[in-house]
């Protein structure tokens, strides 16, 4: 029984080294997203005709008059987000608290197929849905006078049902997570479940459903599908949801899908709308994280 | 620091040897100053209260402690002589030769057969397998219950004879040591029985050291018993070390013979 | 007796908990009617795209297939031989030569004439089209219609057929067919499977079985959340910027096959793939995480008990034990990529192509992207094909995604029964 037990090896090294660097391709993706978007959206402010200030505040996107005001882009990526919003996160969370505290498992192995067949929809099909139902729908409902052909309501509440599936399956964990000895403590105190569920699982859950929130919000925000088809194919400033407005992502989409050459002002400019949408969505994301660590962190 | 008795055994050498000690987890001081030789061809058995460290200090004899990313070794272990801890030292080679049984029976879910074959085939055997798969089951007093099963999955086997295959899985590769912690806690007291019969073979060819809470297991089974304790600071250290005989009938510390009659676990 | 406490009376505190009953109730209510409307709109989306698959259509045709052989409608109740005999006398010398020169008349599938004559000759025209369950109610008003149009007539017509599945694109949307835009989403899954599975399985392996608990490691678990959440349509604007036409040399072939001969500059298949890669990575890592964090350590110690190596652990034991749920969920993120738009719009997905895809350096559409293009044309009879294109993906989908299941449950029998 020789006693070798030495041995430098280099090749032992091999293995770990080879996956490291595939772990640090994500590494490598997020830069490039972030260099990507500055480098161009420099060379987009750096256009004479182009300026910061205006950017942020300017009313008007008319790149044709040299007009790049980012407002009316904004204000539609807001609209369709908060109808989104309005419909999702009470629908969402109701199913959330029904799947949680009502259903029998029964119930539960059908609800939650669905949840995940809806969820698996492709976004494209959620957009032939809006123009092709929801906006008929609501001119139905509202008058055609009112409603015009290509609006931000359909694409808003469409966008709502499109996240309701995520609202409530992570709100629904969120629930989950709080311990059954804050249910059972509420209910030995002679409540109801009703008031249980809002008065003592809600707040304790809360955070984690902030998280979800932002989230969502963040996910309806940069939807494009649906707003490239239903909302609208240029920038206008307005309040009216029944009207047609293009949102940012809207717009990204139907500039770039066209004829655009390399070094215009216009393709730059899709850039620097992108690296707005990028600041918004990652900084909702990156909060929504931190918010539900700290929850997990409560409970777990 | 050699603890030379003159017994009717046979003088052995030292095949694994701890030389002062200390092993940490993070700032946690888990045991401290454990120096005391295990001789080839015997068993060596660890007792001690629970949290004493005797399955930390088991694990620091085949570097199975790395696995802890906090946990920090000072002192030597000497393998025939060699520091398992010094400079170049492969924790894998190490492990070849110093083998181990764990408490909860893990054999791999393959077959029978592909259990022990694995082991030896990463380690470069270039004989026949099926004669090693019958000379380890063999060993570990399994081959006659499982010889005509062998490409059944190894889950299938009872808690008792998954351990013993894990042990014959221990032997395919021909270590010198095999360490077990706690072979027999997970099994029911005739499985218990099998296995401390086949300790008592398994000794013929290897050296073993086993961890163990029943004393009585550790008296039937071990040549030699180190009993640990644990300080004020839950720190473990070395109570006591001497030919089992020795240190179950006649003590030399006191609060070796308050455990070993029972005065607290 | 009655007591009175500081919760009010008896009777104070019955009627409390009887109105605290009813507001339970009414809440139940409302969380039941929510369920309800999920699982409606779930409803409501899918019956709609299948409303737009079938129903009469009202069409003309420019010539008359009664005109070539007496006492027929269509193009398809003629017989080969009137096939034929049309096909050669009335085509127009140019298209007729072409046609030729292709392929020989005689050489040709009575489909492939029929296809030709009505395109050619018949050119029939969509008036209008009505979703089936207009179909069924509104019969009345589509008779009258056909009355109001001279020459035309009533057909009942699946959008969704064999022939829809296999024809290529074209401005007609009685001949379009998904099969170039199938093809292309087909062609473009491929690569984005063989890049991103290696990559993202290799990295959640570092990070599960190799990376200790310090700050690069944080930060790349960190990253890896944040890429998974990032909008689909920044992957486009990467993918434009890096693969289009930073990489071009490489994504248009012209590095590898000297000057191509085919114009997709760096909008190819390579491309497209790539930039899909990068949008399903993070997905792979997390669920292969999950995957691994599933096996058991003693697994692992029992195979460093014999002396093996980290990566001989991985490789014989941890990963065949968790294959199944890595591959399944690989699949389930595959199928999230075949239905992205977004992206492969932005790094200019062609909008028409008749060629098929023939290799990583082709142009491309994609099926969802075909879905986009035709469901933004107002013309009516765009819209039912949209539907028939929509319903194709779904199918697709739903395949893929059963295929995952059955694959699971098939793994996992097998290790329970082995």
């Amino acid at each position: 029984m020789a006693n070798i037990r030495r041995k430098p090896t280099i090749t032992s090294y091999v293995p770990g080294t080879i996956l490291f660097l595939f772990a640090l391709i994500s590494i490598i993706i997020t830069i490039g997203i972030a260099v990507i978007l500055i480098r161009e959206s420099y060379l987009f402010f750096n256009d004479p005709e182009v300026d910061l200030w205006g950017f942020l505040t300017g009313k008007q996107w008319q790149p044709m008059i040299n007009k790049f005001g980012i407002l009316p882009l904004l204000n539609a990526t807001f609209t369709t987000s908060i109808i989104a919003m309005m419909l999702g996160i009470p629908v969402g969370l109701c199913v959330a608290v029904y799947l949680s505290e009502y259903a029998s498992d029964k119930t539960r192995a059908i609800l939650k197929p669905v949840l995940e067949v809806l969820a698996g929809i492709p976004t494209i099909v959620y957009g032939y849905f809006a123009l092709t139902f929801m906006t008929p729908m609501l001119r139905g409902i509202f008058g055609e006078g009112v409603v015009e052909i290509y609006n931000t309501a359909s694409a808003g509440l469409v966008i709502g049902i499109l996240v309701l599936p995520m609202i409530a399956t992570m709100a629904e964990d969120a629930i989950g997570s709080v311990p059954k000895e804050l249910r059972l403590a509420a209910y030995a105190l002679g409540g109801t479940k009703l008031e249980t569920t809002f008065k003592v699982i809600i707040p304790a859950a809360l955070s984690g459903l902030s998280a979800t929130f932002l989230l969502s919000l963040s996910r309806a925000i940069g939807e494009t599908m649906i707003v490239a088809l239903a909302a609208g194919a240029g920038p206008k400033l307005t309040a009216n949801p029944f009207e047609a407005a293009e949102t940012i992502t809207g717009y990204i989409v139907r500039i770039s899908g066209g004829d655009v050459s390399y070094n215009s002002v216009d393709y730059n400019s899709i850039f620097a709308l992108g690296l707005v949408l990028f600041v918004i969505t990652f900084t909702l994301n990156l909060v929504s994280r931190k918010i539900s660590q700290k929850f997990h962190q409560e409970y777990d | 620091m050699n603890d030379t008795e003159n017994s009717e055994k046979r003088a052995h050498r030292t095949v694994l040897e701890l030389d002062d000690v200390n092993i940490y987890y993070g700032n946690f001081h888990a045991v401290k100053d454990i120096s005391f030789p295990m001789y080839e061809h015997n068993v060596t058995a660890f007792i001690g209260p629970s949290g004493c460290g005797k399955s930390t200090v088991l694990r620091s004899l085949n570097r199975m402690n790395d696995m802890i990313p906090s946990s920090r070794i000072e002192g030597s272990v000497l393998f025939d002589g060699e520091n398992l801890y010094g400079d170049q030292v492969d924790p894998v080679l190490v492990r070849r030769q110093i083998g181990m049984v764990f408490q909860k029976p893990n054999p791999f879910p393959k077959t029978i057969y592909e259990n022990i074959a694995w082991g030896a085939r990463i380690n470069g055997y270039k004989g026949d397998y099926d004669e090693l798969v019958e000379k380890s089951l063999t060993q570990a007093a399994l081959w006659d219950e499982v010889k005509d099963k062998l490409k059944q999955n190894a889950l299938r086997l009872s808690g008792g004879q998954q351990q013993r295959l894990c042990i014959a899985r221990a032997v395919a590769i021909s270590p010198q040591v095999i360490l077990m912690d706690e072979p027999a806690s997970a099994l029911d007291p005739i499985a218990t029985g099998r296995i401390e019969e086949l300790i008592l073979e398994l000794k013929e060819h290897y050296s073993i050291i086993i961890v163990t809470h029943n004393m009585g297991q550790a008296s039937r089974v071990s040549d030699y018993t180190a009993f640990f304790m644990v300080d004020s600071n839950r720190t473990g250290y070395l109570q006591e070390y001497a030919e089992t005989e020795q240190l179950f009938l006649n003590p030399k510390h006191r609060k070796t013979e308050e455990y070993i009659s029972g005065k607290f676990g | 007796m009655r007591k009175t406490t500081l919760f009010g009376s008896q009777t104070e505190i019955e009627l409390a908990i009887k109105q605290r009953k009813q507001k339970g109730f009414v809440g139940q209510v409302i969380f039941i009617a929510a369920t309800i409307l999920a699982v409606l709109f779930l409803m409501l989306l899918l019956l709609s795209v299948l409303d737009s698959v079938f129903g009469y259509m009202v069409v003309r045709n420019e010539i008359e297939p009664s005109k070539f052989v007496p006492g027929t409608n269509f193009t398809q109740e003629f017989s080969r031989e009137d096939l034929e005999r049309v096909a050669e006398e009335h085509l127009s010398s140019g298209i007729l030569r072409r046609v030729i020169h292709e392929k020989p008349i005689s050489d040709r599938s009575d489909k492939d004439l029929i296809h030709i004559i009505d395109q050619y000759i018949i050119k029939p025209k969509v008036l209008r089209t009505w979703g089936l369950w207009d179909s069924v109610t509104k019969q009345e008003a589509i008779e009258a219609f056909v009355q109001e149009n001279e020459g035309a007539q009533m057909v009942f017509r699946s959008w969704i057929s064999p022939s829809f599945i296999t024809s290529d694109q074209s401005a007609d949307p009685l001949q379009a067919g998904i099969r170039t835009a199938l093809l292309g989403s087909l062609w473009i899954i491929l690569i984005t499977f063989l890049v991103a599975f290696p990559i993202g399985v290799g990295a959640a392996i570092y990070l599960e079985e190799y990376a200790q608990d310090n700050r690069l490691n944080r930060i790349l678990q960190l990253n890896i959340f944040n890429l998974s959440a990032v909008p689909s349509i920044i992957y486009g604007l990467l993918g434009l910027a890096v693969f289009v036409r930073a990489m071009e040399p490489i994504t248009s072939g012209s590095m590898l096959l000297g000057f191509s001969d085919n114009t997709a500059n760096g909008r190819t298949i390579l491309s497209g793939g790539l930039t899909l890669a990068l949008l399903v990575l993070p997905i792979i890592i997390i669920n292969t995480q999950e995957a691994l964090k599933a096996i058991p350590d003693s697994l692992r110690m029992s195979a460093f008990g014999v002396g093996a190596t980290k990566w001989q652990t991985i490789w014989y034991h941890v990963l065949p034990a968790s294959i199944d749920r890595i591959l399944t969920g690989t699949i389930l993120a595959l199928s999230r990529a075949l239905g992205e738009t977004a992206p492969l719009v932005v790094i200019g997905a062609s909008t028409f192509i008749s060629v098929d895809p023939t290799g990583i350096f082709s142009k491309f559409t994609t099926l969802p992207i075909q879905i986009y293009q035709w469901s933004a044309r107002p013309q009516g009879a765009y819209r039912n094909i949209a539907a028939a294109a929509i319903v194709s993906l779904l199918i697709l989908l739903l395949v893929m995604n059963s295929a995952a299941i059955h694959m699971r449950n098939k793994i996992t029998k097998k290790k329970r029964l082995l």
